[in-house]
């Protein structure tokens, strides 16, 4: 029997919470200490994992398909493509940068990072698992952790915020349930790969399935349609269902904010690009205008928002969604008949929806770090106007994050840009006017990304951050590596593409019909 | 009228039973009188009921192993395993009876409440064993002048005298009523055996209508069944603790079975019927109706009362509308679960009030209020007490449930395709669930109510308390032995019945 | 083997009425002792008897006169509610380790309580059956109106009285099918095989139906469940929410739609739209599941959100049993399961982790005593359950209400998104319970005067044994499946398969 590659992975974070929990609660050193390195080797195995996937082929790997519930068709089955890898890849990139960003967390840390360490083993799950019984149970258990991650280290308000967090994830998860509950009633099978492979008459027939005469069933495949999108749509999230985000992410702490915006926000891009656009392309394909324009109005109206802010948390909660939904815009484009002039297209815009998936995650935890050393050096403030003129008392800091904040804008030669150049190569030719006008969201960007470094690196000095000490050299040695990452994928994408490229050719051609 | 005389040998044979009841009871009242004269008042009660006691298992023992058979002068005296098996659970109930009086402190004649006792089962021995309408009055009469004498011995109380003598006016009105009814029956039909005259009665005329009423007046009296039931409640309260338990087990035995023969056998052409919505005129409607007004009436009306003994007396007239129901279908299996029930209900309210003497000997009253305290005070008393009152509600595995089990599936059995007294049995299943309510009251007092103060007993433990103890948890133990094994009790019933019929 | 769990819990009540008073620490010893033997019995036999197929425990004639016999009998469903059973049973001894008022009696009452479940869950014969279920109600009745709380005298009262005219409608309907059935039997597969005529059916199944329903808790019948639950001391509460009204829903499936599965059928005209018995309950059994949501949402007692908790609960099982389809009926098993574990837990955990300590169980007073810190072990105990309570996948519950919702939506699809709707209100109660109780807002915190006393072992273990049962039947429901769906195949229900099965 082959060693259940993906079954460990998710089971390593699981053991290193228990490690966490059985330290005694009264040390604070030593759990980040352990937590960290423990992060360090569950990257250092997903690499290996990365080493060891085939890249020519894009069908799934890894695989462990087991009997678990008969009864009901669910199976215990779990596989990677290039797109579970990618996640899989971003989530271990991401966890490190997010328990460096709490590094200065005293109340029961031993508790916080063991927290961590669970929700990365729920989103591990929710990126292998392929039964929908299976994927559902780390979709909800993920909301636990972070739940209580937001509530008991989080900010005055951190209350409301996590409530409405979890309140708002669990409408989306009860009316997917709901739908998926009707999918299975009329197919038998909770398989996501087996929904996909049945093509587009089958939901359709679920209404005939069903016994219920007298729906129509176009109206129906609708219905179902929405229930799943509705719950993919709160936690990616995208307009007008992101009403949580701004509280939830301004009143976590940072490091919790770095794994939130970093890893957990891309467990809705995966659910659209696993789940929604297999199964659902005919309704995609009926609904594409409407769809579109949320994806806009999720690219644009977040970019004014952002610029509108002046808490540094809040721009950048906005920002977080107005990068996602680049890459709603190109998965909601990437839906069309058959016309094999736009393959290539096809292929840039999927392409370039994994490559924004990476990079967002690593520039917007970097970011979140940064903003947490801010907030520590400057005993708790960050709003804008709170500094100023940092570049000459922090000359490296303000360097490492300026380098961030371009890579967010999308400047080439760091890692934003390939991923959104791809994009919008792909859009383009397939959907002329929404391309067009998601553009504006990239200068908005600019627009504000400029202004937080104007008024955070530029500018008059504030008296109250006279005593702003520059990286120590212990956070330098930290943050090179990732720095460093951002300009290698900036420059050299294929790294990361040449793994992808036969994934993203097997995804496009599956949706095609 | 049968051509053969009876020789006396015969008639003797038949009420060998009832002379040794009459010879103990004699012998007790000489003893008493004699040999007893110095000895203290708890001994000398004690003594004369054991006496009484021997003579009734004497008596118990000579049917068992004799079984006298016979029927003398159609239908005068009768003997058949029913009969026997009857005959024995009274003399049983007796037993009980005088094994609750013998601790009692209430008066000092205690020869003469032994003779009466004994007197009045002599009375109701003949009431079962005969069908003729002459035997059955002059049994009636022995019974209850005795029972009247019975209920007025405490002559300290005030309140007990007085009901007794509302009940011997009442009585004496009923049995008029009865007198009147048995004598239309005569003129109806020429004759004063029951099955001469069921076989002379058909249909309806208005003076057989007239007859059945004044017979379910005066038998309704008997059982307590409203509206005839206003003496219960003062007599269930008033009359001392033996007498009372007397007149709620063993009377009712015979009252019951004396009601079934006039109504099955004697009004057999004019039955009528109680269908819901198809009612037929005949005795059946008559009964039905009485039953179904001593369900609610008791049920209902026990709910308010906070005297435990009166409480005890509607709780009577509810389990009388539930026997009288058995008499509704008037089947086999229909006596044979009437006999279980009131045997079972009749064991059942002599331990309970075996358990209230106790207590009122210690606090001095029967109220709910005074109770409390008792589970700490007596365990062993108060749970015989949960399971008498707890039988009496039908709980299972106790007697009760089942008596009113197969009572109501007897009732029902006639006729299994219509059922047509399907709207009785709802009406007293319905009500034997409220009925639980007021038992748990008892019960709640008794164990869950803290008590207000200590200072609530008038005396502790007082002598001559013995024998009522040992009486109470042989009886709880009868309870449960006979729900959970029916078939104890149920077999020989259901062997002995086809002879009846 | 499986009669043992009734003659030990029986007998353990006897010897413990003999006990003396103070010889506390003994009775609860011997207390765990049957609880802990009976379980063991129970799980043997589950683990034994893989196929679900039924088996006969003991068949010994009673009452030959009537053709009643002293009949046990278990098949697949009957074996997980006797473990479940046996779980919470000991799990109810651990909670109720530190009643020292007459200890004695308490166990003693518990144990016969216990005792009568098996009993019932193991009847195989419809008398047995109706005389163990009658049992049930005097130990509930003491248990609660001497050890219990919050209007105790009331709450046992309302309690008893409710359940007594529910059995009385149950006897109403028994007595009148053994009658019609010619009066020759009272087994379970006889009186099911015999044809009643429609029109019998169709009176005596709401009757009988209704009987049982009400010891589940269907709207409108129950009121006592929420004053009842809340009054009863802990490890009542526990079993009278956990188990003993998972008695009525048994009711409802072993008698009720086993004997008269042509009242489940339609009527001839329609009332108000309405055109069955089944459509009946089923809309009852929603609006249950919303209203226990709705009101658990604005208590201020702690306990009474679990109380209402429990009614919205048990609405779903009452609609899973009447879809009528496989996937409906399996799941409303496990939902007894499920939630047998987890309102245990969940009542365990108001009750003796939190009310036991701070004597209060007002919202509003809790929460400043931020009891996630003074308490943690019951904050995270109650988060547990509380997610599983609402049917966080991975836990017993979620299984439960995805089987329901499945056959909710190919039975009455316009009602499954009412149950959607009310697992969201679900949702909601738990959360905002738990947040309000264990959380103290920033600046509001108010220590209590005395420390609190830490969890003890005992709960610990309670705690542990109960969560671990429900991630077990969460994570790998096909263990009990296997079971329930050979028993649902098998020639009883087939007269429900005939009747109205999909």
């Amino acid at each position: 029997m082959t060693f259940p590659a993906l079954t460990a992975l998710t089971l390593l974070p699981v053991a290193a919470a228990a490690v966490l929990l059985l330290l005694p609660q009264s040390s604070s050193k030593l759990p980040r200490v352990i937590a960290a390195a423990l992060s360090l080797l569950i990257l250092a195995c997903t690499l290996l994992l990365w080493v060891r996937f085939d890249h020519t082929s894009g069908a799934l790997q890894f695989q462990e398909r087991h009997a678990w519930i008969p009864a009901l068709h669910v199976e215990y089955r779990l596989a990677i493509d290039g797109l579970g890898l990618i996640m899989l890849l971003l989530t271990a990139i991401v966890v490190p940068i997010g328990i460096a960003a709490s590094w200065r967390t005293k109340k029961r840390s031993s508790l916080y990072f063991a927290l961590v360490f669970l929700l990365q083993a729920c989103m591990f799950g929710t990126f292998t698992a392929l039964n929908f019984f299976h994927w559902f149970i780390f979709w909800e258990l993920s909301l636990i952790p972070a739940f209580f991650l937001i509530r008991l280290w989080g900010g005055k308000l951190a209350g409301p915020a996590a409530t409405q967090f979890l309140v708002y994830t669990m409408v989306g998860s009860v009316t997917m349930l709901l739908s998926f509950l009707a999918i299975y009633l009329a197919t038998g099978t909770f398989d996501f790969i087996e929904l996909a492979g049945r093509g587009d008459s089958f939901l359709p027939g679920v209404a005939a399935n069903l016994g219920w005469q007298h729906v129509n069933p176009q109206h129906l495949a609708l219905v179902l349609f929405a229930g799943v999108f509705l719950g993919f749509a709160v936690k990616v999230p995208l307009i007008p269902f992101h009403t949580w985000l701004p509280a939830a992410y301004s009143e976590a702490p940072s490091g919790v904010t770095a794994i939130l915006t970093g890893a957990m926000s891309k467990m809705g891009v995966y659910g659209f690009l696993r789940i929604l656009l297999p199964i659902f392309a005919p309704q995609i394909h009926k609904l594409q205008t409407p769809l579109l324009w949320i994806s806009i109005a999720t690219i644009v109206l977040s970019a004014f928002a952002a610029l509108a802010q002046k808490d540094l948390k809040r721009i950048f909660a906005y920002s977080s969604i107005n990068h996602l939904g680049y890459c709603l815009l190109a998965a909601f484009a990437l839906v069309r008949t058959s016309d094999a002039a736009l393959l290539p297209e096809q292929y840039a815009a999927f392409s370039g929806i994994l490559l924004q998936v990476l990079s967002h995650a690593i520039t917007a935890a970097t970011i979140f770090w940064f903003i947490s050393l801010l907030e520590n050096r400057s005993a708790g403030t960050r709003l804008l106007t709170d500094f100023g003129g940092l570049r000459r008392i922090a000359p490296v800091f303000a360097g490492l994050m300026g380098i961030a904040l371009f890579s967010s804008l999308g400047l080439p030669g760091l890692n934003g840009f390939p991923g959104e150049f791809l994009i919008f190569k792909g859009t383009f030719p397939l959907v002329p006017w929404a391309a067009s006008i998601s553009v504006l969201g990239l200068l908005i960007t600019a627009v504000f990304i400029l202004g937080v470094i104007q008024k955070v690196f530029t500018g008059p000095l504030q008296p109250e951050r006279a005593v702003f000490p520059d990286l120590t050299s212990g956070e330098r040695v930290s943050f090179a590596p990732v720095v460093a990452l951002m300009f290698v994928l900036g420059l050299y994408p294929q790294l990361v593409l040449g793994a992808l490229n036969s994934t993203v050719i097997s995804y496009v051609h599956q949706l095609r019909f | 009228m049968s051509s053969i005389q009876p020789t006396y040998s015969q008639l003797l044979s038949l009420a060998i039973p009832q002379m040794i009841l009459v010879g103990t009871a004699l012998l007790a009242m000489s003893i008493d009188l004699l040999a007893l004269r110095r000895a203290t008042l708890s001994t000398r009660s004690a003594a004369t009921a054991i006496l009484g006691s021997l003579g009734c298992a004497a008596a118990a023992a000579y049917i068992a192993i004799i079984h006298p058979n016979g029927n003398l002068l159609g239908g005068v005296l009768l003997g058949n395993a029913f009969i026997q098996l009857l005959q024995i659970a009274i003399l049983a109930l007796t037993i009980a009876v005088l094994l609750l009086a013998a601790g009692s402190t209430f008066t000092r004649h205690v020869g003469e409440y032994v003779l009466l006792i004994l007197m009045a089962t002599v009375g109701m021995l003949f009431l079962v064993a005969t069908q003729d309408l002459l035997v059955i009055f002059v049994s009636i009469e022995l019974l209850s002048l005795s029972l009247y004498t019975l209920a007025a011995f405490n002559k300290q109380s005030r309140f007990s005298w007085e009901a007794a003598l509302k009940y011997f006016l009442f009585g004496g009105m009923s049995a008029a009523f009865l007198l009147f009814g048995f004598s239309l029956l005569y003129g109806l039909s020429n004759s004063t055996s029951l099955s001469e005259i069921g076989a002379h009665i058909h249909g309806l005329s208005p003076l057989l209508a007239i007859a059945i009423v004044c017979v379910a007046v005066g038998l309704g009296f008997k059982v307590a069944a409203a509206p005839f039931h206003f003496w219960a409640p003062d007599i269930y309260q008033a009359a001392p603790a033996p007498s009372a338990a007397f007149i709620a087990s063993g009377s009712k035995v015979a009252s019951f079975i004396v009601f079934f023969q006039l109504a099955s056998i004697g009004f057999a052409g004019a039955q009528g019927s109680a269908t819901w919505g198809h009612f037929v005129r005949g005795w059946i409607p008559v009964i039905a109706l009485v039953a179904a007004l001593s369900m609610v009436l008791g049920n209902f009306v026990a709910i308010r009362q906070s005297s435990v003994r009166r409480l005890l007396a509607y709780s009577a007239v509810a389990h009388a509308g539930y026997m009288l129901l058995a008499l509704t279908a008037h089947t086999p299996q229909s006596l044979a679960a009437l006999v279980y029930y009131v045997v079972t209900y009749s064991a059942a309210t002599i331990g309970a009030f075996a358990v209230l003497s106790i207590v009122e000997a210690q606090t001095g009253s029967d109220r709910i209020g005074d109770l409390p305290g008792l589970s700490r005070r007596e365990p062993v008393l108060s749970f015989c007490l949960a399971i008498f009152l707890l039988s009496l509600a039908g709980i299972p595995p106790l007697a009760g449930f089942f008596g009113k089990f197969y009572l109501f599936v007897a009732a029902l059995q006639s006729s299994p395709e219509s059922m047509p007294l399907l709207w009785l049995v709802i009406l007293a299943i319905a009500t034997s669930a409220v009925s639980l309510y007021y038992y748990l009251r008892v019960l709640k007092a008794s164990y869950i109510t803290t008590p207000e103060s200590s200072a609530a007993l008038t005396s502790g433990r007082v002598s001559g308390e013995e024998i009522p103890r040992v009486l109470c948890v042989l009886l709880a133990a009868a309870v449960v032995l006979l729900g959970a094994w029916p078939s104890l009790l149920l077999r020989p019933l259901l062997n002995a019945l086809p002879r009846v019929f | 083997m499986l009669a043992w769990t009734i003659y030990i819990s029986f007998f353990g009540a006897a010897i413990l009425l003999l006990l003396p008073k103070r010889a506390a620490s003994l009775a609860r010893c011997l207390a765990l002792l049957a609880a802990t033997s009976a379980c063991g019995i129970a799980l043997a036999a589950f683990l034994r008897h893989r196929t679900g197929e039924l088996f006969t425990i003991v068949d010994k004639p009673w009452i030959a006169s009537l053709g009643i016999r002293y009949h046990l009998a278990a098949d697949g469903i009957s074996l997980s509610l006797v473990l479940l059973t046996g779980i919470v049973a000991i799990a109810g001894v651990l909670f109720s380790w530190d009643i020292d008022d007459r200890t004695n009696q308490f166990f003693a009452f518990y144990l016969l309580l216990i005792g009568a479940v098996y009993g019932v869950f193991l009847s195989y014969d419809l008398f047995l059956l109706f005389v163990f279920y009658e049992i049930v109600i005097i130990p509930k009745y003491f248990l609660i109106a001497n050890w219990g709380s919050t209007r105790r005298e009331y709450g046992a009262m309302k309690l008893a009285i409710y359940s007594i005219v529910g059995s009385a409608m149950v006897l109403v309907g028994l007595i009148a099918a053994y009658v019609a059935a010619g009066s020759s039997s009272m087994a379970l597969d006889k009186l099911a095989g015999f044809p009643f005529s429609a029109h019998f059916q169709m009176v005596a199944f709401p009757v009988v139906f209704v009987g049982f329903a009400i010891l589940a808790g269907l709207w409108p019948f129950h009121t006592w469940a929420p004053t009842g639950h809340v009054a009863a001391p802990t490890a009542a509460s526990m079993l009278l929410a956990g188990v003993v009204m998972k008695l009525g829903a048994y009711g409802c499936l072993r008698v009720a739609m086993t004997l008269f599965p042509l009242g489940l059928g339609p009527w001839s005209h329609p009332v108000l739209g309405i055109h069955s018995w089944r459509e009946v309950f089923a809309a009852l059994a929603v609006i249950g599941i919303l209203y226990g949501a709705l009101v658990a949402l604005v208590q201020r007692d702690f306990k009474f959100v679990i109380g209402y908790s429990s009614v919205s609960h048990m609405g779903f099982i009452l609609l899973g049993l009447m879809t009528l389809n496989l996937m409906g009926l399996s799941g409303a098993i496990i939902q007894m399961i499920s939630h047998g574990l987890i309102g245990g837990l969940l009542f365990a955990v108001v009750g003796r982790m939190v009310y036991a300590r701070t004597h209060t169980r007002e919202l509003a007073a809790l929460g400043p005593m931020n009891l996630s810190s003074a308490l943690p072990f019951a904050a995270v105990t109650f988060v547990v359950a509380g997610m599983a309570g609402m049917g966080l996948p991975g836990f017993s519950g979620f299984v439960a209400e995805l089987m329901i919702v499945i056959g909710a939506w190919r039975a009455f699809p316009v009602l499954a998104l009412a149950v959607g709707f009310g697992i969201l209100i679900g949702i909601v109660y738990v959360w905002w319970a738990m947040q309000k109780a264990f959380f103290a807002e920033r600046g509001h915190e108010l220590p209590p005067p005395d420390p609190l006393q830490p969890i003890t072992i005992p709960e610990k273990i309670a705690a542990a044994l109960l969560i671990a049962s429900s991630v077990a039947v969460g994570l790998y429901p096909q263990m009990v499946l296997n079971i329930i769906q050979p028993a649902l195949h098998s020639l009883l229900f087939a007269g429900l398969r005939r009747g109205g099965w999909q």
